[in-house]
Parts: C-alpha cells; structure tokens; sequence
C-alpha cells in the first residue's frame, strides 16, 4: 500500500511527463487509442470472466454493453480525432481587419476518472478514451465492488497504454477520498448523487471541473399502442432495458413504467409471457439475467421489498437467493409511491407498473419527482411526443425504445440536475477533456487610431459607429460629415 | 410602496427561499420558454441601455471615477452589442440541432434540443459592474431561464442603478435583483439554483462552487490571474505599446481581469519605458480606484522593500482621491507580493529573462492565467507560444481585443475559471443540451437480449462494428 507522500510524489511525475509536451501529438494519442483497441481484441475472454465473476454477467451481454461499445468507440475516436484536435476559425466582422481568430482545443493536464461497479469495464475507458484522445494524463479509479474486473485493468492497462501517462489506483472509499483531495485538472465521476456531492466539494479547493454522471429513476411511459406486434416489441425493449441490463443495476435502466389503468392488465400478461420467453424458466443458470453485485445491494433490495404494502403489490416473481445473490424478475402492481421502492432509484431486478388515469398524467407526475438520467416514451401519438420533450426535463428522452441512447456517438450523454453535470460520448468526451483556448492574432498594420486616449466626443462617436458595425456612419464621421450625439 | 419595505427588511434565508421558489413558479408556468418572451426582455434590456446611458455613466463614475468613454465604449456599447447578437441569433440557437445516427442505433433519427435550466442565479463584480451583471443576464434570457441578480455591493451606485432599471424594464416575475453583500449573497448561496454564474476573484469561486456542491448545481466561475504579456525585438514598438497602455490604464485602471499585469522582455529592451513616458495620460482618462480596501492593497504591493526602488515611472499616489498615477516597476524579484497576486490595478512591472523563451516557463510555473498576450513577428515563436502557454484566451500582437469577439468562447482554465460565454457560448452556458432518439418499433428487437446466443452475438458484433457485409455474413451464419 502506497503512502500518500508516495502517491503525490507519482501525482507529480505524471504533470512532468505531460508538461515534457509527450502526450500533445497526435501520433501519441493514436497509439494509446489503438493499444486500447488491442485490448478489447485480445483480452475479450478474461474481461467476460470478470464480469462473469464479479456481476454475472453473460458474454454477450458484456459485449453488448461494453466490450463491444468499447470498440466501437475506439474506433470513432481514431477515426474523428485528426478533426477533433484542428483548431475552429472563428467568424469575425469586417472591420477585423487583418484580424484572425479560432478556437483550439488543448488537453487539460492531469485528469482523474473514478468509474462505477455496474459497467465497470465500460465507465472506465470509455471516459479514459475521450481522456487520451485529448492529450491529458489519466489517473483511472475503477470501483472495488467489482474487484476482478478492478484488478485486472490493473494488471493489464500498463501493457497497453503509456503507463506513465495513465496510472490504474485500485482501492475503498479511503481511497478515492484522498484521491479526490489532490489537484486535478478535471475529475470525471460515474456514481451516485451522494459521493458526487462530496467529489464537486471536494474539487471546490482547487476550482477543479467535473463531469458528474449520476442516476435517477428512469421511467418509461406506455402508451396505447395500435397492433399486437408493436406492443411485443416494446415489452420486450422494456423487459430488455431492465432485467436484460445488469439486472436493472444501471443508470439508464428503466426504474417504473407508467401506464393507462386499463392497459395494465395486458401489460402484465404480455410482461409475464415475455420473460420467460427471454430469460428461459432458470434465468440464474442460463446467466441470461445478471445478479446482484454484493450483500450490501442484496440486503437493500431484499428491504425496499419488505414494506407490506410493497410485498401485497408483487405480481410476479419476488423470490430471493441470498447464496447467490439472485433476485429472480419481480413486477409489482401500484406499490405505494412513499415507499421506499418508489422514492429511490431501484437499482435491480424489481420493476413497478404505476396506473394512471390518461397517460398524459404521466408527465406531471415526471416532472414532481427529481429530473431523470432518462425517460422513455413508447407512443404513435404524434402530440404526446411533443409534449414530453417540450414539459418534461432530463438528460435524454428516447422514443419506443431504451438505453440505446448509449451507443450514439453523436448525442451527449449526461444528466441535468440530481442526474448529474456535463456529459461525454463521442466528440462530447473529447470536448470534456479539453480547454477550448480562444487565440487571437493581429496585425501591426492597422489600427483604429481612435482606440486611445487622450479622449474626445469625435473618438466616442466613432467607436459608437463601429461598435454598431455602422461602416459608412465611421466614414462620415472621419469625414467630419456626421457629428457626434453631445452635439 | 411595496418596493421599499422590502428594502428594509433583511434579506435573510427564508427570503431567499421564498423568492427562488417564486421564480420556480414563474418557470413552471412556462412564461420564460417562448420566443417572444425572451426577445421582449432582450429588447427591454437594449431599451433601457439605450434610455439610460447618462445615467449608467454617471453612476460609473460615482462608483470608480471612470471616463465617460469607458463607460460608454466597455460598458454601454459592449452590453448593446451583446443584446443585439442575441436577438440576431435567437431563433436558430433555439432550434434543436440534427445529428447523423448510424447503423448500431438504426433505424432512428435524433437531435439535440436546448432546453432553459431553470431558475438561474448571476453575482457579478464591480469593475465592469453594469456589463459583467448584464452580459451573463442575456444569456440567461436568451436561453429561457428565470434569474436573479446579485450586482457588487462595492459599486453600489451601479448596483441600485440595476435593481431600479431591471424593475422598471424587465419582467419581474422572471427576473429580479438582490442588493447586498456577504450576508445577502450568503443566503442566495444557500439555496437551490439550477446554474450559478460568478465573476469575481479565486477565493470566492471556491466558496461558490463548494454551496453549489451541496446541490449539484453546475456553476461558470468567470475568475482572473495574472495576464502576462511577452515583448519580443524586432516589433514596432511604438504600437505595441500602445495597445499594451490602452488594455491596462485605458481598461479601468488596470482594475480587468484581463490587463495586463506583468510585461516579460529581454533585457535589450529598456527602451520600452521611453515610449510610455512619451505616451502621458491625463488624469481625468483614468479610473481611480474602487475603493479604501484596494488602494491600501495596492500602495502595499508597491511599498514592499524589495519592489520600492524599482519604480521607474510614476509611483504617485493619491490616498484623500484614492488615484494611484500609472506606474512602471523594472526588475521586480520573482518572489514579491507583486508577483504572486493578480495586480488589478495600474501597477505594471516588468521582468526581463535572458532569452524569451525563458518567458513560457515563467507563465507556465503559475496559475493558469485568465489571457496571455505576446507580441513578436517571428513565427515560430508565435506558434509555440500558441501552442504551449495554457491560459483562458490569447491575443497576439495585441491586448484584450479578445472580448470582443462574440464569436470566441470567453473564460478561464485552472484558477482563472471553469466555463466560458459570450456569444453563443451564453446560451450555451446557460441551457441543457438534451438529447432525444426516435425509434422506430421495427429493427432489432431480438438479437439484443436473452436469449443470447453465438449467432446473435455474431450479429451483434457485425452492427457494433458497422460493416454491412459483417452484418450479412452473420445474418446468413457465417462470421
């Protein structure tokens, strides 16, 4: 275990390489781009062995949701960078003569990443893809409640990447709170909106930025949908979006569906035919659904589900494994909304149908509870659309479908509110990553003599000309044919 | 009138709390959201600079003593611009923006929609009191958002000059101003905001951004440092010197923070203070300074043992006016207060390395000042100065004009700030950029989820990877 003097000693010799210019070029960040994209390749085999150990996971949902994400991503990156690092002309008016300005991005230093259990593999590069592609040097915190897949990007990031440039610090809570005590250059977090209070605190002493990516409760609304087929298929992007996803462990996860009081019993059939057609009668054997991650997370679902009036609304499933920390998919009718199930985000296989009346109410009942990570709408209902993206407010709104907001490169991923700050994905990482420097260049050429002082009206009322852009009222000033307001 | 009771009351946390929760209302009823609501107010605002411009600088000169030029050229004039560039752009910074989706999300449209944060709180300063409260404010509307306004307390002239304008202009069921210092700041600080825009100095940012961890409210810090300015042989020196005098004294004093504050040079030339002295000021182009507490500051900065002999021009001060005359220090030891602080004030030293080169280390051992400024004709020092000093902005062969390019982000990086505006970059700042997919109900239901098997994985692969012929090599079983 390294003492903290050690630690700052590394901290130090990580801020001289990147001052040593060694991360700036190009050619730099495509070789840590593509040494992760190596590793994706080779090591695919004991990054599911992880997931499989610490999560559960089976491989193809790891591929779905990291692995292959991953490399997707690299791809992108390797692809746009040569665009993303180009300086930006900025447009200037004419009386800039002479005058060129743009904006260049330039890397900001030494960055920390603290990455989150449920996607361990996937909110850690990720972020560090955007982190490199920028130039930065990355200190990378994986969670230690998945310790496997913590331990082997460890042992095997130093293989593939400039290890001088991106160091792995494996640990607890106490570590990541001296962690967060150093000065950082930018501190993306991937957790909850508790620890991300204490991390923005904390990155207050050194006017540090961060990206917060938080959670929430996510919820999907239903509405009437016109044929048999169409309504299969949104079950079955529900059922997906929440068993199929680390057992409902996720942050874009959908928490509850809202639905019309007289659908609800549909609903629950099609849910019910659906699961066991997706996750098979033994879901735990067939690894189809993930489990939970410790005890802790175990014992706080196992309470939420204690509540009597929680346990009376379970209309399927409920059963609970401690041995192997499984929760089998459970859904419950109307539990009570102060219950515990109901005010915290879930984080497992538990999934509430909430009734209403109209499914319009389910924008007011939306927008009385915290802004989401995520909402969901399966409609036709052209106005319903409109109004959901129009009154309602979170980070993103996906229509007819869940979580697929993630593998967009194009979209900024992020949370608004109690769901987070800033975002990534993309160029939007590559941007998070970076300081876009405005740089100005001038010309010993030309100057508007009237820039200094002594001063008088006929110099105030050309600068009020020119500050209008008013070309021809400068002219007729100079030409003494325009006088100046005080005359 | 109900204005006045309300003036004598304290504006204590249970006030606070009941005027964010009022303005929450005003946002939920969906008044600030249209169009026409925001370019009514940006009118308003125009309007009232328009009809106001005497009195603004007549209160800018009660305030800080500053020209009437000043005023009207860095204050009026700026904030006039800012609001015509808002209501030019509007409606296509209102409009949400397409992007391209590809082959793992198909088929699907999307875009990114900007959205008002909320309920907005703006603290601005008191060297550019009437633009740094304003300018953040045409954003906020712009872009949808209720706001309050907490101007400086140490240009109350100005700040009671808002409070009655905005009342008078604006809509105030959206927007309002709270007069005040510590205590006043210190329970708005406490409340929940869905942005908070500072501009002031390092120590406060951080108290700042520490209230807004409590709620996660995301904050611009529009904070300073000490602009330094390389002076390269081989320039027209005349020039440059007169745009390095006009962005320091012709800037409020030297009170911006974005003056210069320090001139690194190489030791040949001395000339450089032959040509201020050749380039006097009269007193009355010059803003005195703000108030007791700065002066005393200053006068300490230049009496310091080490500094005191170093003075090579100017040094004059007067404590009853509170002017301190522009002064050039030559030499200065690295390690003097005058050296550690941001100046703010019309003190310039100048340091002198043996080769210019030496300069980017100097600046790049510091805090990463708010700008940095260079003047040379050799290319390759310009472009390694470009390239190699961090700072918020950098202008070459010139200083400050940076500002006012509507066009260019403006902010700070590391102790000079978090965040950026102007422009844009103001709506930006002030909006949530959300995004929204649409799907369709046809596509690729089965192969994402259980039960998984080789075949869908293949699949899975081939789409991920975005080759068609991968993708029709695992449809047809093959990989």
């Amino acid at each position: 275990m390294e003492t903290r003097g050690d630690f700052e000693v590394q901290l130090e010799g990580m801020r001289e390489y990147y001052r040593g210019g060694n991360t700036r070029g190009a050619s730099w960040r495509k070789s840590q781009l593509r040494g992760l994209g190596r590793l994706l390749e080779e090591r695919e085999a004991e990054m599911n062995a992880a997931l499989e150990f610490d999560l559960g996971k089976h491989p193809v949902e790891s591929y779905r949701d990291e692995i292959g994400s991953l490399i997707k991503s690299v791809n992108y990156a390797l692809g746009c960078l040569k665009g993303w690092m180009s300086a930006e002309k900025a447009k200037l008016p004419l009386a800039a003569v002479l005058t060129t300005a743009e904006i260049i991005p330039e890397p900001l230093g030494l960055v920390l990443i603290i990455s989150s259990w449920n996607f361990p593999f996937g909110l850690s590069l990720e972020p560090l893809i955007g982190a490199l592609a920028a130039g930065n040097v990355v200190v990378l915190k994986p969670s230690e409640v998945a310790p496997r897949c913590s331990s082997l990007l460890a042992n095997v990031l130093p293989a593939y990447l400039d290890p001088k440039a991106v160091k792995v610090v494996e640990g607890g809570p106490t570590i990541s709170e001296q962690l967060i005590q150093q000065k950082w250059d930018k501190i993306l977090f991937t957790g909850s909106a508790r620890v991300g209070r204490m991390v923005m605190a904390a990155a207050a002493n050194h006017l540090t930025p961060v990206t917060l990516e938080l959670g929430g409760k996510c919820p999907a609304v239903l509405d009437s949908l016109s044929n048999s087929w169409v309504r299969e298929v949104a079950v079955q992007r529900i059922l997906g979006s929440k068993f199929s996803a680390c057992a409902g462990q996720a942050c874009i996860a959908i928490d509850y569906v809202l639905v019309e009081t007289k659908f609800s019993s549909t609903l629950l059939e099609l849910m019910k035919v659906w699961i066991s057609k997706m996750l098979g009668e033994n879901p735990r054997e067939s690894r189809s659904m993930a489990r939970i991650v410790n005890k802790n997370h175990f014992f706080r679902l196992k309470t939420l589900l204690e509540d009597p009036n929680v346990k009376a609304s379970i209309v399927y499933g409920g059963s609970m494994d401690e041995n192997s920390l499984f929760i089998e998919p459970t859904i419950l009718l109307d539990p009570p909304l102060e219950s515990g199930l109901m005010q915290d985000e879930i984080f497992g296989p538990l999934l509430p149908i909430i009734t209403l009346k109209k499914i319009e109410d389910s924008i007011n009942f939306i927008n009385s509870r915290p802004k989401p990570l995520a909402i969901y709408v399966f409609t036709h209902n052209d106005s319903l659309r409109k109004r959901m993206v129009a009154e309602t407010s979170s980070g993103s709104v996906t229509f007819n479908d869940a979580m697929v907001q993630y593998v967009a490169d194009t979209l900024p991923f992020g949370g608004i509110g109690e769901s987070g700050m800033g975002n990534y994905h993309g160029k939007f990482s590559f941007d998070t990553f970076s300081h876009h420097k405005a740089v100005v260049r001038r010309s010993f050429l030309v100057d508007f003599w009237f820039r200094f002082p002594p001063w008088n009206d006929h110099k105030l009322q050309l600068f009020r000309s020119m500050y209008l852009f008013d070309y021809l009222g400068v002219l007729l000033t100079v030409l003494g044919l325009k006088k100046s307001k005080q005359d | 009138m109900a204005g006045e009771d309300k003036k004598q009351q304290p504006f204590d946390s249970k006030a606070a709390s009941s005027l964010v929760a009022e303005l929450r209302g005003a946002f939920a009823s969906g008044t600030t959201r249209s169009y026409q609501w925001r370019e009514s107010q940006l009118r308003g605002l125009l309007r009232m600079t328009d009809e106001h411009e005497q009195d603004i600088v007549a209160a800018l000169r009660s305030d800080l003593g500053k020209p009437e030029l000043e005023s009207v050229l860095y204050e009026a004039a700026m904030l006039r611009n800012s609001c015509k560039f808002a209501l030019k752009e509007l409606q296509r910074w209102m409009m949400p923006e397409k992007v391209k989706t590809s082959l793992t999300t198909f088929p699907s449209s999307a875009e990114i929609v900007s959205e008002p944060l909320g309920v907005v709180l703006i603290i601005s300063a008191w060297n550019y009191p009437y633009l740094l409260s304003l300018d953040p404010v045409v954003g906020a509307i712009a872009a949808g958002n209720a706001v309050v306004l907490k101007p400086s307390e140490i240009a109350p002239a100005t700040s009671a000059l808002l409070a009655k304008l905005l009342g008078e202009y604006m809509d105030s069921s959206s927007i309002r101003v709270v007069e005040g210092a510590v205590p006043e700041t210190t329970a708005l600080l406490e409340q929940k905001w869905d942005k908070i825009f500072y501009t002031g100095n390092g120590r406060v940012g951080r108290i700042v951004m520490a209230a807004a961890a409590k709620h996660l409210t995301p904050v611009v810090l529009e904070l300073g440092g000490k602009s330094p300015v390389v002076v390269d042989s081989g320039i027209n020196l005349q020039i440059a010197c007169r745009r390095i005098i006009v962005g320091k004294w012709g800037n409020n004093n030297g009170q911006a923070c974005i003056a210069s504050d320090y001139i690194i040079t190489t030791k040949d030339l001395n000339e450089l203070e032959t040509f201020y002295g050749k380039n006097p000021l009269e007193s009355k182009d010059l803003s005195r300074i703000v108030n007791s507490d700065h002066f005393t500051r200053l006068t300490k900065l230049l009496d310091e043992d080490k500094v005191s002999k170093k003075v090579v021009y100017g040094g004059e001060r007067d404590p009853t006016k509170l002017q301190i005359a522009p002064t050039i220090l030559l030499d200065v030891p690295r390690d003097s207060l005058i050296m550690n602080e941001e100046i703010f004030g019309p003190l310039l030293p100048i340091l002198t390395v043996d080769k210019l080169e030496e300069s980017f280390d100097i600046i790049n051992s510091g805090a990463k000042p708010l700008a940095a400024y260079i003047f040379t004709n050799d290319k390759k020092l310009k472009e390694h100065f470009v390239n190699n000093v961090s700072a918020g902005g950098l202008v070459v062969n010139d200083t400050t004009v940076h500002l006012a390019v509507h066009a260019l982000p403006f902010g700070g990086v590391g102790e000079s700030g978090i965040g950026a505006y102007h422009g844009k970059f103001s709506f930006d700042a002030f909006s949530h950029k959300k995004a929204v997919v649409y799907r369709s109900f046809m596509g690729d239901a089965a192969i994402r989820y259980p039960p998984y098997t080789n075949g869908k994985l293949r699949l899975m692969k081939a789409l991920l990877g975005g080759s068609i012929l991968g993708i029709l090599r695992a449809l047809f079983g093959r990989s």
